[in-house]
């Protein structure tokens, strides 16, 4: 990568093995005197430390490999002679399992910095994609490695993911079968789910290579989402971040050791201690914190959505879209504008008379597909999906040109409600859906989603553009006694 | 803030209170060192035998069904063990071998607790192969005892290595008499 | 700061709603006073020995322990000659021998627990299709812990009147549903002890339920005292990182303060 100008190193070895493989040159570029704004605050520290957590994890996994047997008959023994028998066994996999959480808590509020403060926004738009990217990944892994132990929770949690997929129109039922390689969750499934699990903490180290290569491109976002104009705006990485990363990290790392040591199981399900009984149900299925919002949003859906309605609510959407995103001074096409309008509305009226005769039995029109439903499990499952792929296209929907949510009131207020409502949708993953949690995930789902469309390109357009500080150097030098009084 | 003050340069935080400093950075940077030591000894010992694997590292047997001139392999540590009951004759014949006629010399009464018994692990000192000699067909190579088959090593009635390849006699491995027939191997 | 309260929030918001609790009528079964509990928490090993024998008197007929090794034992305080007598009352099926059966042999201290029954279906056939557990894991796959096995060893009571009961169905003050089929266990006076502590049903369900704890979590007295170790360390070192973060830091923040 660096064929360019390359200083000498003092050390003889290190100076031969750089002028064959600059690799010293660029560990120097990248992480010694690479230039970094000078004003970030502990936020900034959790994509070190997720890197900390990726790592701990392949190495505490593959330790666990060396032990463990993927066989329906033996998982279960194998965990639980790993815990008695090995030495250090259950102190592996206690970091292992409760890592899993506090990889999620790092990336979780990794994400949040990327939100709050615009890291998303241009130029980084490919960073943040990748980073979503990491985070899919990351669901994927962390489920087919809760289905490794083969406890009750493993057993019964597999078989409610992959069920997801049978939702799918026509082959749906197909693709389940191809899932499990059987008819139901068995050996076949877990053997695939440990090979996939040993191989995507790997694709995650690719990708992670990507996401910071991105990032050395464009240079790190700040809080004041200014970018750095000269010398005085910027750090070198080292030492300032390297300590201030460490120090970090440390702190992260021990309030981690207080759950490995402590309560290594307070994450967990008691459940998961019973052998997997495909003839049991466990009372109530959950699955692992990190999963609840999105198990919320799944089950928030209890009812199809008529295929008409749904046509004429996406081509109404596609007809005011341009409302939110056209450059300023450019006129609406009003004409083409309202033949969408005018379609939708005729596929919205086809929703009615086809809602109409659901409810009443008569036929009002002879529609076709009038009984064509997108069911209620397809909808919950589009909507869990959506709601991720919502964040690869949310630089493309948030034009603002103001970067941080500092500089932006409005935005900052949707950002924090959208944080309680995904720990309002967490609360409501793990309580049985029935009562006075549905209607709240429902509402919670609504939040959500109308955020991450409307609710951004709305702002996008009507938020005020604020005056940014001339530079991030301006920004932290105007307000002296905030930003010591921090340390 | 005067625009000409100089931004702090690339490596190097401005000298001030050294020792303080130096103490500082010498105290993390140990508390690193030994806090990575820590962490790599369960990494490292975990791949030593695990406490089921510990607990079957002795065996005992029952000698009670072997008659005088037979010979028994029992699994110890996932290896065979092979113990001979020997006759009269094969015991002299070990007892009277000269030592420098050996290639690793050691005694038969070094290599057997009771002249009778004859316990040592049967693998191979060349490359790990099971020699033959337990069964009453088996080959027992031209010294009597034991014979590798997989490059030709043989073995006296004592177990000891006279000709082939192999650089050692059989291992003798540790293992006492519980009672005049039961015997505790590891 | 922010992080902070973020990572409270989560916790806080996430952890009490975590344990899939068997909702519905379930009644939170007292909190006892566990010598295991709490950061400092060790095994007693009197309560262990005594727990072994009500485990082998009375649980043993019906719940199998099958993942504690009776070279296990040695955490209770027993020595090597006390582990093979006990592990030698037990009778284990071995095999095949050179002609291809399978034979009994006294146990070894290497070899697990007997369980009573060979498999599950036989299990459940003898106990009129109810199945009882294995006990190796059972404070842990339960999700009140030892405060709940403890509750269901004392909860037994009379049906409230009005409650049908089918035959071979218990009632439980403490089992969720409150309908258990395992009769009452214990009663006063059953297993004779030999240190003169009393013989009363609760003394027999603390002890039972201190040596399943045991069995599930043998690791647990190493780990605690293994975290203390490590927390005071990291949370020494992250001070001194924090030294180190703020010398290396202080030209910056005082250039901004000029």
């Amino acid at each position: 990568m660096a064929s360019g100008k390359r200083e000498k190193f003092d050390n003889p070895v290190v100076e031969w093995v750089d002028s064959r493989l600059p690799i010293f040159t660029m560990v120097q570029k990248e992480y010694g005197v690479f230039p970094t704004p000078r004003n970030f605050n502990y936020f900034w520290n959790f994509g070190a430390i997720a890197m900390f957590m990726l790592v701990t994890m392949i190495i505490s996994g593959i330790t666990l490999a060396m032990h463990y047997a993927a066989h329906q008959d033996m998982a279960f023994d194998s965990v639980e002679r790993i815990m008695r028998d090995v030495n250090y066994g259950w102190l592996v996999r206690y970091i292992h399992a409760n890592g899993a959480s506090f990889f999620f808590i790092a990336v979780y509020i990794h994400i949040f910095r990327g939100l709050y403060y615009g890291s998303y926004k241009q130029p980084r738009e490919l960073l943040w994609m990748f980073g979503v990217l990491i985070f899919l990944l990351m669901m994927a892994t962390a489920f087919m490695g809760y289905v490794l132990p083969w406890g009750q929770m493993s057993f019964w949690g597999a078989q409610v993911i992959t069920s997801f997929f049978s939702a799918i129109p026509l082959i749906g039922d197909s693709i389940v079968v191809w899932l499990r390689g059987g008819f139901s969750i068995d050996n076949a499934t877990l053997n695939r789910f440990f090979a996939l699990h040993y191989l995507l903490p790997f694709v995650i180290v690719g990708v992670v290579f990507l996401h910071v290569w991105a990032l050395h491109v464009t240079g790190s976002n700040n809080p004041s989402g200014v970018e750095p104009k000269t010398e005085k705006d910027t750090l070198p990485f080292h030492p300032y971040y390297t300590m201030k990363d460490t120090f970090g990290l440390m702190f992260f790392i021990t309030i981690y050791a207080v759950f490995v040591f402590f309560f290594p199981n307070s994450l967990g399900h008691a459940d998961n201690y019973i052998p997997a009984d495909p003839l049991v149900t466990p009372a109530h299925i959950v699955p692992e914190w990190y999963f609840l919002p999105f198990y919320a949003i799944l089950r928030a859906f209890t009812f199809g959505i008529n295929i008409y309605l749904l046509v004429g609510l996406a081509i109404t959407a596609l007809a005011v879209f341009p409302l939110f995103t056209r450059a300023k001074g450019k006129d609406i096409d009003l004409k083409s504008m309202g033949v969408l309008m005018a379609i939708a509305g005729v596929f919205l009226l086809g929703g009615y008379f086809s809602q109409l005769e659901l409810a009443s039995g008569d036929i009002a029109l002879p529609l076709p597909f009038s009984a064509a439903f997108v069911d209620a499990k397809l909808c919950g499952v589009l909507a869990m999906f959506g709601s991720i792929l919502l964040l690869f296209v949310l630089p493309f929907i948030d034009t603002h040109p103001n970067r941080s949510a500092r500089f932006r009131p409005w935005f900052k207020i949707g950002v924090l409600l959208l944080v309680v409502d995904i720990v309002i949708l967490t609360i409501c993953g793990a309580k049985p859906a029935e009562g006075f949690w549905v209607p709240l995930s429902q509402i919670g789902m609504l939040y959500y989603m109308g955020f991450f469309t409307v609710g951004v390109a709305f702002l996008s357009k009507f938020e005020p553009v604020k005056d940014l500080p001339e530079s991030i150097y301006k920004s932290v030098t105007d307000k002296p006694q905030k930003t010591v009084a921090k340390g | 803030m005067s625009k000409d003050s100089k931004t702090v340069s690339s490596d190097k935080a401005p000298v001030e209170d050294g020792s303080k400093r130096d103490f500082l950075y010498l105290t993390a940077a140990s508390m690193a060192a030994v806090a990575a030591g820590s962490v790599a000894w369960p990494l490292v010992d975990q791949m030593n035998p695990a406490a089921d694997t510990l607990a079957l590292s002795t065996t005992e047997v029952d000698l009670t069904p072997v008659e005088v001139g037979q010979a028994i392999t029992v699994m110890w540590r996932g290896a065979p063990v092979f113990i001979r009951r020997r006759t009269q004759a094969e015991i002299d014949a070990a007892r009277a071998v000269d030592m420098n006629a050996l290639r690793d010399k050691e005694t038969d009464e070094e290599r057997a607790q009771k002249p009778e018994w004859l316990i040592m692990t049967g693998i191979c000192t060349h490359l790990g192969c099971v020699p033959l000699g337990q069964k009453s067909g088996d080959q027992k190579g031209e010294y009597g005892g034991w014979f590798c088959p997989c490059h030709g090593s043989h073995y006296d009635t004592a177990g000891r290595i006279r000709k082939g390849p192999a650089p050692k006699n059989l291992i003798i491995p540790p293992y006492e008499f519980l009672s005049d027939t039961t015997v505790k191997i590891g | 700061m922010k992080k902070l309260v973020l990572f409270a929030a989560l916790i806080i918001t996430t952890s009490p709603a975590l344990p899939a609790m068997a909702a519905g009528d379930a009644v939170e079964p007292p909190k006892q006073d566990w010598s295991f509990s709490g950061p400092f928490g060790t095994y007693d090993r009197a309560a262990l020995q005594r727990g072994l024998q009500v485990y082998r008197n009375v649980c043993a007929a019906c719940h199998g322990l099958k993942r504690v090794y009776y070279r296990n034992l040695e955490a209770l305080g027993y020595n090597e000659a006390q582990i093979k007598t006990i592990a030698s009352e037990y009778t284990v099926q071995d095999g095949p021998s050179e002609e291809g059966e399978m034979f009994d042999r006294p146990g070894r201290p290497s070899d697990k627990f007997v369980s009573p029954y060979p498999n599950k279906a036989a299990a459940k056939y003898a106990n009129n299709g109810a199945y009882p557990p294995d006990l190796s894991l059972i404070t842990k796959a339960r999700a009140g812990g030892a405060d709940y096995i403890h509750g269901v060893l004392v909860g037994y009571e009379d049906a409230p009147e009005g409650t049908e009961l089918l035959p071979g169905q218990y009632w439980n003050e403490y089992m969720p549903g409150h309908v258990i089929a395992m009769p009452a266990p214990l009663s006063d006076g059953l297993v004779a002890y030999e240190d003169g502590t009393p013989e009363t049903v609760d003394q027999y369900a603390l002890d039972v339920t201190h040596f399943l704890t045991w069995a599930a979590e043998p690791e647990m007295e190493h780990r605690k005292q293994m975290g203390i170790r490590v927390v005071l360390y990291l949370m020494v070192f992250t001070f001194i990182l924090f030294l180190v973060k703020r010398k290396i830091w202080a030209d910056v923040k005082k250039k901004k303060k000029a």
